[in-house]
């Protein structure tokens, strides 16, 4: 029989862990299957015939695309258990503009830190902190981006956090030490348990990020 | 004081549609609000003040709330005022219009204004390119008044103020048809009958103007 909700993935994609932690945070079973992006399965090329890209959630035979916009649908499908974004209109606005952030910013930067050398790499490593930064600061002294209650905004950050063990072993540098604040929240995250079973083993990743810095000529 | 009461200030620039489509849901909800210019590309001190991670136009301001991302902007505005709605009620509507209301200012304006002035490969190939993207929406928009349905919604207002009256200003300046009628009947039609709506009609930047200001910025951004 096919289940009612399937999420086509890749296990260290930090946007599909988004997804996994926002079902998990709602209690809603699912079906995760693993895609190999070199050859992607027809039910991926026909789910996201525009883009050809995961995650893609799929609840009741219809394809939700884009991260954001999965973990937005969810908090409106399965509104009852921890609510993920305030109900506020401005405080909503606030945690969506925070998570738009991360989108626009992160990708790039983190992609020069572990995938570049050289100029490149200092640049990408310069822009990466100063992101961080600007994460830690909106943070402040908060125990999660929205205040008491872990939400959106936590969401859209923590699968990063995997790859901050490659990020510090390729980029030569400490991410604690210039952002002792964010490891402390991404600790916290990492207690609980919608996270800890969305996110795969850093280590893992490491390895990941090496075998891609082989395919790009880097190592 | 009521929720939605208040003073509305809305700082934007003629030329963006970023600040135009935030002027349609305005005023198709008919909410009074001050206009506040920016002469870009110099960023004023008050924009600097308002919107200090991005810089950018547009930036919403409702009583002490700041505003900035016209995409926010739009919800907050539909989630403020309630009357004619722009955005659908049903969860899975709502993620489709903010799914295409993504790709056309992320893919449709990369098409059509980034890699057509760069023309890396060349003219003929950067607009086969676009046109393949094109597609996507004229497949969203047939067999429907507006791609929100019978009226105009979310995704009418974030196309429509980035397809006819900003990216289609830069292909007259350069001399070329990116979707032409024959191939693009549907998004040809919807074009038509958007000129008709009172509250988009009055968000339409000048022609002329528009056609220089983008050769302008066109060659700004081939220099970059």
């Amino acid at each position: 029989m096919a289940k009612e909700v399937i999420l086509l993935d890749f296990w260290p994609s930090m946007y599909g862990m988004r997804t996994r932690i926002a079902l998990r945070e709602k209690g809603v079973d699912f079906e995760y299957r693993d895609e190999n992006l070199r050859e992607k399965s027809p039910l991926l090329l026909q789910m996201n015939p525009v883009h050809k890209k995961i995650p893609v959630l799929i609840h009741n035979g219809k394809p939700v695309c884009e991260s954001a916009i999965q973990v937005q649908y969810i908090d409106e499908v399965w509104p009852h258990k921890n609510p993920i974004l305030p109900s506020d209109p401005y405080q909503r606005a606030q945690a969506r503009f925070w998570v738009d952030f991360i989108d626009k910013k992160m990708y790039e930067a983190q992609r020069k830190v572990y995938a570049t050398k050289g100029e490149e790499q200092e640049t990408g490593k310069k822009e990466f902190i100063e992101i961080l930064k600007t994460l830690e600061s909106e943070l402040g002294d908060k125990p999660y981006f929205g205040g008491d209650d872990f939400g959106y905004v936590d969401i859209g950050l923590i699968g990063f956090y995997t790859w901050f063990p490659g990020y510090e072993k390729f980029g030569n540098f400490s991410i604690e030490a210039e952002c002792p604040k964010l490891i402390a929240w991404a600790k916290r995250c990492m207690q609980r348990e919608s996270v800890a079973k969305s996110l795969p083993d850093p280590e893992k990743v490491v390895e990941f990020m090496a075998m891609l810095r082989k395919k790009f000529g880097v190592e | 004081m009521t929720e939605n009461e208040g003073k509305v200030k809305l700082l934007g620039c003629w030329a963006s549609p970023f600040s135009r489509r935030v002027e349609m849901a305005l005023k198709l909800k008919g909410i009074p609000y001050e206009y506040l210019e920016e002469a870009l590309p110099n960023k004023s001190p008050l924009l600097l003040e308002l919107n200090p991670i991005h810089k950018k136009v547009p930036v919403l301001v409702h009583n002490d709330k700041i505003l900035p991302e016209s995409h926010l902007i739009l919800e907050y505005i539909d989630q403020t005022w309630s009357n004619n709605p722009i955005l659908p009620q049903d969860p899975y509507e709502k993620s489709m219009a903010r799914f295409w209301a993504k790709f056309i200012d992320e893919q449709i304006l990369t098409v059509g204004f980034r890699s057509l002035v760069k023309a890396e490969k060349g003219r003929e190939v950067a607009i086969e390119e676009a046109r393949e993207k094109f597609a996507f929406l004229e497949k969203e928009v047939t067999g429907k008044d507006f791609f929100g349905g019978k009226t105009i919604g979310f995704v009418d207002m974030v196309a429509g103020s980035i397809i006819p009256f900003c990216l289609a200003r830069l292909w007259e300046g350069m001399r070329i048809d990116v979707i032409p009628e024959d191939e693009f009947p549907e998004l040809n039609r919807w074009i038509k009958t958007l000129k008709d709506i009172e509250s988009v009609r009055e968000c339409i930047p000048h022609r002329e103007k528009q056609i220089e200001h983008m050769m302008k910025v066109s060659e700004r951004y081939k220099l970059a």
